[in-house]
């Protein structure tokens, strides 16, 4: 049984994915044993009209799936009124999250709207995933670039918002220094798919607090298996593996109740 | 049966090659591969000299003497250094365990002087290894793009090379190297975007794939991954996972009865 906290439903903006229509990546998130998916939309990186993507992305997580997949919003700090689509996604979609994108739409951490986010998240009891990155920038477009997201102003931001649940997602290319800062501040939360380094799981593991590492795939653009196999190389076993699979996935959405 | 092309000392434990190759070992029998290709030192040199190429051999003889057939070595060389490349080839191959040759970023393999290199891995039927990656952030001064690689393979149409890590950018080195039977790709040490297996069997075809990691800088796991995960029939991953380096590396394993 697994809780994937990082599946994407939609298109990636730069090529066709396999697993990119929501039959393909139900059906591969079943034949993986993943029995809940947070899941976000590619299109909430590039996107304007965020109300549309989030309509859509709650209607396929309402029709694929019976329930497996769990819509995490999008929200754009830089659109007017970008506070209605927080209230929509938790009003009228029952969202239990949010999903952020940073680099890809030119905010950051420091000022007062992701303040204000984190506020309206935390009222709401939502999760707030931050995507570190979505793609190597080696690899990038070169016309649409997207460094990965500075994530040194959010430990001010969490003594501001102390009851905050954060999720970096693909947190791999984190400094480990500026990581353990960030775990030690408030309430964050990692997951697994760009760990990298035959040792890198083991070390995550060691490094954080309980609780704090899920299991996380980055499907569809990443192979889901992946991160599977990453607990396989790291020997995580019986109740390690549990927690990391989905016991610490459960326990935060209870601490949100 | 897995053979991984690609393999680092850095990133694995122990503090001599012997440990280091117990480490591997040890991970790679988790991982269930069977076999591995090792090349480069302790640590990563980009510009190494003539003694630090020397050096960075030396651990790799060490290692392979330690690794009960399961550990191959591919001796780095530099074509800053060609006289030295030239005996380190005939200590580490000719004469020695190893099967093959590593060219990573101190020049660029379209240098004329690479040539040599080639014609000497065709006449031990060893292989030809180059990294290759053409990089949205710029490339280093001295480091190969899958261009650079078609260039030389158009040299040596009949000499089986490899294009390490399909340019990492693969979706445009799989095109560059696509027209170029001799040229064969190596999976490693790029994130584990899906989509990258099934795309260069399709172009390429499934006998000019192979599997390797880049671990331990990268995860067994992740790379692993691409191949576990990829929407193509068991016959074309088994050929990728190892079939294509076991047939490419039989010649000159069976030479030094290493198979
Ligand atoms: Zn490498």
């Amino acid at each position: 049984m697994i809780a994937d906290t990082n599946v994407t439903l939609s298109r990636w903006p730069f090529r066709r994915v396999p697993g990119d229509e929501p039959e393909v990546l139900v059906a591969k998130l079943r034949s993986q044993s993943v029995t809940e998916a947070w899941t976000g939309s590619f299109d909430g990186l590039l996107h304007e009209d965020i109300g549309g993507v989030n309509e859509r992305l709650a209607s396929d997580c309402r029709k694929y799936g019976a329930g497996l997949l769990k819509p995490f919003g999008s929200i754009n700090l830089r659109l007017p009124d970008w506070q209605d689509d927080v209230r929509r996604c938790h009003e009228r979609f029952s969202m239990r999250g949010l999903r952020l994108h940073p680099n890809y739409q030119g905010y950051g951490l420091g000022g007062a709207p992701f303040i204000e986010l984190l506020e309206m998240a935390t009222e709401r009891k939502m999760l707030v995933q931050i995507a570190a990155v979505m793609e190597d920038e080696r690899t990038q477009n070169p016309l649409v670039r997207a460094p990965l997201v500075n994530f040194a102003p959010l430990a001010a931001a969490l003594k501001r918002v102390p009851e905050a649940r954060v999720q970096i997602l693909n947190s791999g290319r984190l400094a480990p220094q500026l990581r353990q800062s960030l775990l030690a501040a408030g309430h964050v939360y990692l997951d697994i798919a760009m760990v990298e380094g035959v040792y890198g799981l083991v070390r995550l593991l060691e490094a954080s607090p309980a609780g704090r590492v899920l299991f996380g795939s980055y499907y569809p653009l990443f192979y889901l298996e992946s991160a599977t196999l990453k607990l396989q190389e790291a020997g995580v076993e019986g109740a390690a593996r549990e927690a990391l699979l989905s016991g610490n996935a459960r326990a935060l959405m209870a601490a949100l109740q | 049966m897995i053979w991984d092309l690609h393999c680092h000392f850095p990133g694995f434990g122990g503090r001599t090659p012997e440990e280091a190759v117990e480490d591997m070992l040890r991970l790679a029998d988790r991982m269930r591969i069977e076999r591995f290709l090792l090349y480069m030192g302790e640590r990563f040199l980009h510009d190494p000299t003539e003694a630090e190429l020397r050096e960075q051999n030396d651990w790799v003889l060490r290692a392979v003497a330690r690794g009960r057939n399961r550990v191959h070595g591919l001796v780095y060389l530099s074509p800053a250094h060609m006289r030295t490349s030239l005996a380190e080839f005939d200590r580490c191959v000719r004469d020695g365990p190893m099967v093959g040759v590593k060219l990573w970023v101190a020049r660029r393999c379209r240098e004329p002087e690479v040539d040599a290199i080639v014609e000497r891995c065709a006449a031990q039927r060893a292989l030809f290894f180059q990294h290759t990656w053409a990089k949205t952030t710029g490339n280093l001064p001295g480091e190969s793009s899958p261009n650079d690689l078609a260039e030389l393979a158009r040299r040596h149409p009949g000499v089986p090379l490899v294009c390490g890590h399909t340019g990492g950018n693969w979706t445009l080195g799989i095109r560059t190297v696509r027209s170029l039977p001799n040229v064969s790709v190596d999976l490693a040490g790029s994130d584990p975007t899906n989509g990258f297996v099934e795309m260069a069997v399709r172009e390429l075809g499934a006998d000019r794939v192979l599997w390797g990691s880049d671990a331990g800088g990268r995860s067994w796991a992740s790379q692993l991954g691409k191949v576990m995960g990829a929407d193509l029939p068991e016959e074309d991953k088994f050929k990728i996972l190892g079939g294509n380096l076991k047939r490419l590396l039989t010649p000159i394993l069976t030479a030094k009865n290493l198979l």
